[in-house]
């Protein structure tokens, strides 16, 4: 079962992820293939494991304020700024559509 | 006038050429049918129609930092100056929640009768925006804090104040969640300026299923659960101030059939634009739909200066967010009395009984407590608490006067709300302040003055400067005369003067 170019142009739309050459697209099976042994393990009736830090202690911070007041240096890395503003562009640029993009996926 | 509604529309019978007439916009020209349930196709021969309304609620947490950082959470300040290195989405930074903000998400839960989960999960939500530096935001979307709740709401029929109508919407969940920056767009240099001093600020998201049918009743809803929020302390819940944002999710359907393809409206930045915006979608999509085109499954903003909803840009197709656990953070875990465990730190715990014990009188509480010790009408009570400290005002009058609490209630409506009304004023800008209001009505009730000179006596008060109301009948001399002698010796004069007639 291969990784179909819909799916790998929604991924690169999504994730803005260049998947580049035939190479990186098969890392990406790889990769799946890899993930899907997890099928071959019987889990009826065994409670989902969602993180590694599922018997760690959440901790709760009390409601001081510790942090902020570093606006000039979190501008330093601004590429472009409007007085004590980062500036970006009107809106989100799409990914142009698969066929007006130069890309191995064609 | 807004009407009462009773969950079905009819098609109104203006028609207007591709699109809701301009008469429609910003005003609901359709009668509704206050008993609830489906009406039969009547005189029009049109079938009829059940708009369905729901609403995403998102309100920001009251606390002095934000949901997973230290900076501080203030409105207005200069811009990218509350923003610490976490919200900035610098790499090597993590979330560190914030107790007060899982204290004032169990306090909501609780209050909308919602059953708090006492594991909770963090996940996040990925989409490219200018002002989300991280490229994802940190919600709950698997299992959040609280679940299947209900909110009780009222409003009036037929705008006269004498029947009210009493509904309940029920609450999906309560989700805790990280606010985005603010971009800011200029659109003459054809660029988003970005301020992240909201970005990491702590949201609940208030999901409500879609039991609404209008716009009237999304607004008593929505003012009705910020009361709640306001009472409870958990959020200011100002609309104007952004504390408060409101999506409504609409759709329509004949009776019997399947619900329709709904869209979902943003950019209501008030109550009352809510109720016009929700009005406007439904029969937006109403005759749309009767003119025998589709309703699609988009965005739409509303523009509150036409009254109408347009499609929004930058939202065209379905989002794929890509939900998956935040890795940063394990399972939020709350406990109640029972298990609570022993040896920990008192810091590390939140106690949901603790909170429930200690939650305020809600609103829907304070009422029925108005209603029964002073003796007025329960919409008087709506009015008390819809206004800002007036309910405080007229328990400190009743509380210094003679005057029977059910007849000061018209002093307190009918005169001092009106006037402040008029003047654009809060209670605590009254220039009458309770104790001499109290005074005043004393005097009326001990009819030392007459309801004539009682008019021109609240005049001079009204104008401020301190003076008494004893003092301004003494200088205006506007004393009931009591004396009995004195009163006959007035009288013969009158008589005595008209003595040819």
């Amino acid at each position: 079962q291969t990784v179909t170019v819909t799916v790998l142009d929604h991924l690169e739309r999504l994730a803005l992820v260049d998947f580049r050459d035939a190479e990186g697209v098969e890392r990406l099976q790889k990769a799946i293939q890899f993930a899907d042994q997890l099928h071959e393990v019987n889990t009826d009736g065994v409670e989902p494991m969602d993180s590694v830090l599922e018997d760690r202690c959440l901790y709760l911070r009390e409601d001081d304020v510790t942090e902020g007041n570093c606006m000039n240096e979190l501008l330093k890395n601004a590429k472009e700024k409007v007085e004590e503003y980062f500036v970006a562009p009107p809106g989100n640029i799409p990914l142009p559509k698969l066929e007006e993009r130069d890309t191995f996926l064609q | 006038a807004a009407k009462g509604c009773g969950g079905v529309w009819r098609r109104a019978w203006r028609r207007g050429a591709g699109g809701p007439s301009p008469a429609l916009c910003g005003q609901r020209a359709v009668a509704c049918n206050a008993g609830g349930g489906a009406v039969p196709a009547g005189k029009s021969g049109l079938a009829p129609w059940v708009p369905v309304v729901g609403l995403e609620i998102h309100a920001q947490i009251s606390s002095n930092t934000k949901l997973f950082s230290g900076s501080q959470v203030k409105f207005a300040a200069p811009p990218n100056s509350l923003v610490s290195f976490f919200d900035a989405s610098l790499p090597g930074t993590l979330p560190v929640l914030n107790r007060r903000c899982v204290e004032a998400a169990v306090m909501t839960g609780l209050a909308l009768n919602c059953s708090i989960n006492k594991k909770s999960l963090f996940d996040r939500k990925h989409y490219f925006y200018a002002d989300l530096p991280a490229g994802y935001q940190i919600t709950q979307q698997r299992v959040p804090i609280a679940v299947n709740g209900s909110l009780s709401y009222s409003f009036c029929i037929d705008n006269k104040m004498s029947q009210i109508v009493t509904k309940t919407v029920r609450i999906k969940q309560i989700q805790l969640e990280q606010d985005s920056g603010k971009s800011l767009h200029d659109d003459t240099r054809s660029q988003t300026l970005v301020d992240l001093n909201r970005a990491g600020v702590g949201l609940m998201e208030v999901v409500m299923e879609p039991d609404m049918c209008c716009g009237e009743e999304a607004a008593a809803a929505v003012r009705e659960l910020q009361l709640i929020l306001q009472t409870l302390g958990s959020s200011q819940a100002v609309m104007a101030e952004g504390q408060l944002r409101v999506d409504a999710n609409v759709s329509v359907h004949h009776p019997g059939e399947p619900y329709g393809v709904r869209t979902e409206v943003k950019n209501i930045n008030s109550i009352r634009f809510l109720a016009k915006a929700v009005d406007y979608e439904v029969q937006r999509q109403i005759e749309e739909l009767e003119s025998g085109g589709t309703v699609l499954n988009e965005t739409r903003a509303f523009d509150s200066k036409l009254g109408c909803t347009v499609p929004m840009r930058d939202k065209e197709g379905k989002q794929d967010y890509r939900f998956m656990p935040e890795p940063n953070l394990p399972p939020l875990i709350l406990y109640d009395a029972k298990s609570l465990p022993a040896n920990m730190n008192h810091q590390q715990v939140v106690n949901i009984d603790w909170i429930h014990e200690r939650l305020p009188d809600l609103p829907s509480v304070k009422r029925a407590k108005l209603v029964e010790w002073y003796g007025i009408l329960p919409e008087h009570s709506f009015t008390l608490l819809n206004e800002d400290g007036l309910a405080e005002f007229f328990e400190n009058v009743v509380k210094q006067t003679q005057m029977k609490p059910k007849k000061v209630i018209g002093w307190i409506l009918n005169d001092l709300l009106s006037y402040l009304k008029q003047h654009s004023l809060t209670v605590k800008e009254s220039p009458i302040s309770s104790f001499l209001l109290a005074d005043f009505l004393n005097l009326l009730e001990k009819k030392e003055i007459s309801s004539t000179a009682a008019k021109q006596v609240l005049a001079e008060l009204w104008k401020g400067g301190g003076k008494t109301p004893l003092e301004i009948v003494k200088e205006k001399k506007l004393e009931l005369i009591q004396d009995q002698k004195e009163l006959e010796q007035i009288c013969q004069t009158v008589i005595d003067g008209h003595k040819s007639e």
